[in-house]
């Protein structure tokens, strides 16, 4: 089996992470947001893996061939010398995916869930058309474009862009198994696969929806971000709790590599993920964050819905809150509050930040 | 006053109407009504509303008088408190009450004689043992006289005429309560008796910024004999960055004036009308010190020590800074040090002994922990009064803030406020007085107040906000009254 992952461009909606690391490298759960894919799609039998990129990254180009290695997979990393939507990269790689005519899987590169790859093939098989498309059930239709097709054999009606009148509550959660015949239906120029060729394929009568179990988001903005990384701990809390952490001051799930040090008297959790070589001094509290690589959290702060990015430092006495991201190696000096505070790498903070604000 | 007004929500000129009743339902309505530092507009109804402190609800009026030998002094205070029950005078700035600093003051004089405390505010235990204690500290006679109504800045000394003229004393001090400092008392005096017995009345001032000085007293001088030419309270325009600091030195004969502008108030104020403002009131400053500049009987007297008005929470976390620093010199003891087992102390800081600090809490620069206040595992305080019985439980963090007696702030919550100290940039600069709201109706950043018996939950925030006391919060705040 093949793949196609779209990667795509700089990863601006998770600034100033990415502004120090490719958007698929940042970890998600103290794993590379992209790793979570590959490793799906090789434990349901892909060989090939096309990463779909619009800007060459290094550091992922080598991080790749460490993963092609630890796999056993190959990756290829097809460059788009201009960005081009969501279908077009899948027009620049056919010949990977033409290789043979096997269906192949395309899917965002922000989304986290259970991948369900395998049940994917199956009910792609049993159907026999051109695509199937993953659909996830959603609380405010109304934001997104919707899906609407048959309950009982599951083939694709419309889609709807932001419906004002209920119509479904199902949209495409950004995973697609698809025969190389659709390849047809793709030019080799900017293209989006949503609005100019799935609703074709929709009218040929050729695309049908498969809904998601279990949990789904789009990973791609820090709110989404820790939603999702709360939902993921939820999701290895029955699946494999003991990669989970316990023991004093611990509440609810909280992921915590075993590098980690964590002082006396802390509270930690629920739903926070602490990183490699982070240390969080005695007395701090810490709910609902990620907290990346080497960072240091001083004693008797407060942490609550933040991103701390890689080597940062967090005074003592610190409260930080409402979605704050720290890019890499950031100061916050002791005894600030930063409320909402988008902060860029390499920046020491020693004034308080009371209003959601961008500090560059 | 209990249910929760939305007060961003009214427009200033209801909102005036309401605080006026707020006040009203205090005491002294007279008092508040005349009160001249009324000057922000409406901007609705083009009239000058009054300025708004909150907590303001019992008005008070404090009045010291000293004697000295054959000669007396008197120190007038007066206050709004910063709680509803306890007075302001007795409010603590660097762990003492701030009248005890100016009774402290009087101590050092030689001779004084006794101390007479005037005011228009029921006595009660905390008075009465603030009283004995300070009469057995500084082995000195100090009394507390009643105002039958709120009788003004001079009203009072001329009601108690008779107590402060027992024992012929020579001269006598006037303080104001709500003023704080290093006061320099024998030096008023020498230049008071150098005077000789032509100066009825010798006024300290000091120095304020050109546009600040619209604030207070401005006085105007003769430079070579310090002789007041013109005297004007609060003006429109500037006249003179001398101001007065509200601490007067008398000499008896001020009685005579004081009877001609009573009797001259009485007839002039003779009316059946029950609803206007007592006619016993005098006006320290506009009925006697407007037409004494010029008559060589008012003199000022320079200090560019440290001097501060205590009118706002802002300026109480001023002077509980400045009076920490003069006690390096004058009561290091009074200081808490390093050392094992200890908490950590950075700067100047008071501890009460009776207070239970955690070791490893870190406390300073310039904040003072009151009686039998708690001080939990790793909290931290910076610029802060923390009062009798407060507790402040683990990791909690307190900046800039005020927290009531008995209040407790939960574990992890942070407490900050905005400091209004004077602009360091600007010699003589005072503590910016600001209006509570800002012209579009928002609290101005300020001092942040917990008041008496409030619960504040853990891992909260109080950013910039009054909490009026006996409140159990259940969240956040940030730049509000809490009612």
């Amino acid at each position: 089996m093949k793949a196609l992952i779209l990667v795509g461009g700089y990863g601006t909606r998770l600034r100033p992470l990415t502004l120090s690391c490719a958007k698929p490298l940042v970890e998600f759960g103290n794993k590379p947001m992209l790793l979570h894919q590959l490793e799906a799609l090789v434990e349901a039998g892909a060989k090939t893996i096309v990463l779909a990129v619009s800007y060459r990254a290094e550091q992922m180009e080598q991080e790749m061939r460490k993963v092609e290695e630890k796999l056993g997979v190959k990756i290829i990393i097809s460059l788009e010398s201009e960005p081009l939507g969501t279908a077009g990269p899948l027009a620049l790689a056919s010949e990977h995916l033409t290789q043979d005519s096997e269906p192949f899987f395309v899917l965002n590169s922000d989304i986290i869930c259970d991948f369900p790859f395998k049940q994917m093939v199956q009910f792609h098989k049993h159907h026999g058309k051109e695509g199937t498309i993953v659909v996830t059930k959603v609380d405010e239709p109304s934001k997104y474009g919707v899906v609407v097709y048959d309950a009982e054999n599951g083939r694709i009606q419309r889609f709807v862009e932001k419906p004002q009148e209920y119509v479904s509550n199902k949209i495409n959660a950004g995973m697609y198994i698809l025969s190389p015949s659709v390849l047809k239906r793709i030019p080799l120029k900017p293209t989006s696969i949503e609005k100019e060729v799935f609703p074709f394929m929709a009218q040929d009568g050729d695309l049908y929806a498969m809904e998601l179990q279990g949990f789904w988001m789009d990973v791609g903005q820090p709110k989404d971000f820790l939603t999702g990384m709360c939902l993921y701990l939820t999701s290895l809390r029955e699946k494999s709790p003991d990669m989970l952490h316990s023991g004093e001051g611990i509440v609810g799930n909280v992921l915590v590599d075993p590098s980690a040090k964590i002082g006396h008297n802390c509270r930690i959790g629920p739903n926070v993920t602490i990183g490699p070589d982070v240390v969080i001094e005695d007395g701090a509290c810490i709910k609902r964050c990620t907290i990346l690589k080497g960072a240091r959290i001083r004693s008797h702060s407060w942490l609550e819905s933040c991103i701390i990015g890689w080597k940062c430092h967090v005074g003592r006495w610190v409260r930080m809150e409402n979605v704050s991201v720290l890019g890499e190696d950031v100061t916050v000096k002791d005894e600030l509050y930063i409320n909402g505070g988008r902060i860029l790498p390499h920046k020491s903070i020693g004034d308080s930040i009371p209003e959601p604000q961008i500090v560059m | 006053m209990e249910s929760v007004w939305k007060i961003e929500n009214i427009t200033p000129r209801v909102r005036a109407e309401y605080l006026v009743q707020v006040d009203l339902s205090g005491i002294a309505v007279e008092q508040w009504c005349d009160d001249s530092d009324i000057k922000s507009a409406c901007p609705d109804c083009k009239q000058r509303i009054h300025r708004v402190r909150f907590p303001a609800a019992t008005f008070y009026i404090l009045l010291v008088t000293v004697a000295f030998i054959e000669k007396a002094e008197k120190v007038w205070t007066r206050f709004r408190p910063l709680s509803l029950e306890l007075p302001k005078p007795l409010f603590p700035v660097a762990g003492l009450p701030i009248i005890y600093h100016h009774i402290e003051a009087c101590s050092k004089v030689p001779g004084m004689r006794e101390v007479i405390l005037i005011g228009f505010y029921q006595p009660n235990d905390a008075l009465t043992k603030f009283i004995n204690s300070v009469q057995n500290e500084f082995k000195i006679q100090v009394r507390y006289l009643q105002e039958y109504t709120a009788l003004g800045t001079a009203g009072g000394i001329y009601h108690f005429r008779d107590q402060i003229l027992a024992g012929n004393p020579d001269v006598f001090f006037v303080m104001n309560s709500d003023v704080c400092g290093d006061f320099p008392l024998k030096e008023m005096l020498s230049f008071h008796v150098q005077k000789g017995g032509g100066s009825h009345c010798t006024v300290l001032g000091t120095e304020a910024t050109r546009q600040q000085s619209l604030n207070y007293g401005c006085i105007a001088e003769n430079k070579d004999t310090h002789e007041i030419l013109h005297y004007v309270e609060k003006p429109e325009t500037y006249i003179s960055s001398t101001i007065n600091c509200g601490v007067y030195l008398f000499s008896p004969e001020i009685f005579k004036t004081l009877e001609r502008i009573f009797k001259k108030n009485l007839e002039e104020k003779y009316s059946l009308d029950t609803t206007s403002p007592s006619k016993e009131i005098i006006r320290l400053e506009q009925d006697i010190f407007v037409p004494l500049a010029g008559s060589g009987k008012l003199f000022v007297f320079h200090s560019n020590r440290f001097w501060s008005q205590i009118k706002s929470s802002g300026a109480a976390i001023y002077a509980n800074r400045h009076y920490l620093a003069i006690y390096r010199d004058t009561h290091p003891d009074r200081l808490a040090k390093n050392g094992e087992g200890l908490p950590s102390v950075v700067g100047d800081v008071f501890i009460h002994p009776t207070a239970e600090v955690h070791p490893t809490a870190v406390l300073g620069p310039n904040v003072s922990i009151g009686k039998h206040a708690v001080v939990g595992e790793g909290a931290r305080v910076r610029e802060s009064i923390v009062l009798e019985g407060a507790t402040l439980q683990d990791h909690s963090c307190v900046l800039y803030s005020v927290i009531g007696w008995n209040a407790t702030i939960g574990a992890w919550t942070r407490v900050e406020g905005t400091p209004n100290d004077p602009n360091p940039n600007k010699p003589f600069a005072k503590v910016e007085v600001k209006s509570t709201f800002t012209n579009d109706g928002k609290l101005n950043p300020s001092i942040t107040v917990i008041g008496s018996n409030v619960q504040v939950p853990c891992e909260v925030v109080i950013l910039n906000s009054i909490v009026l006391p006996d409140k159990s919060l259940s969240g956040s705040y940030k730049n509000q009254i809490i009612l």
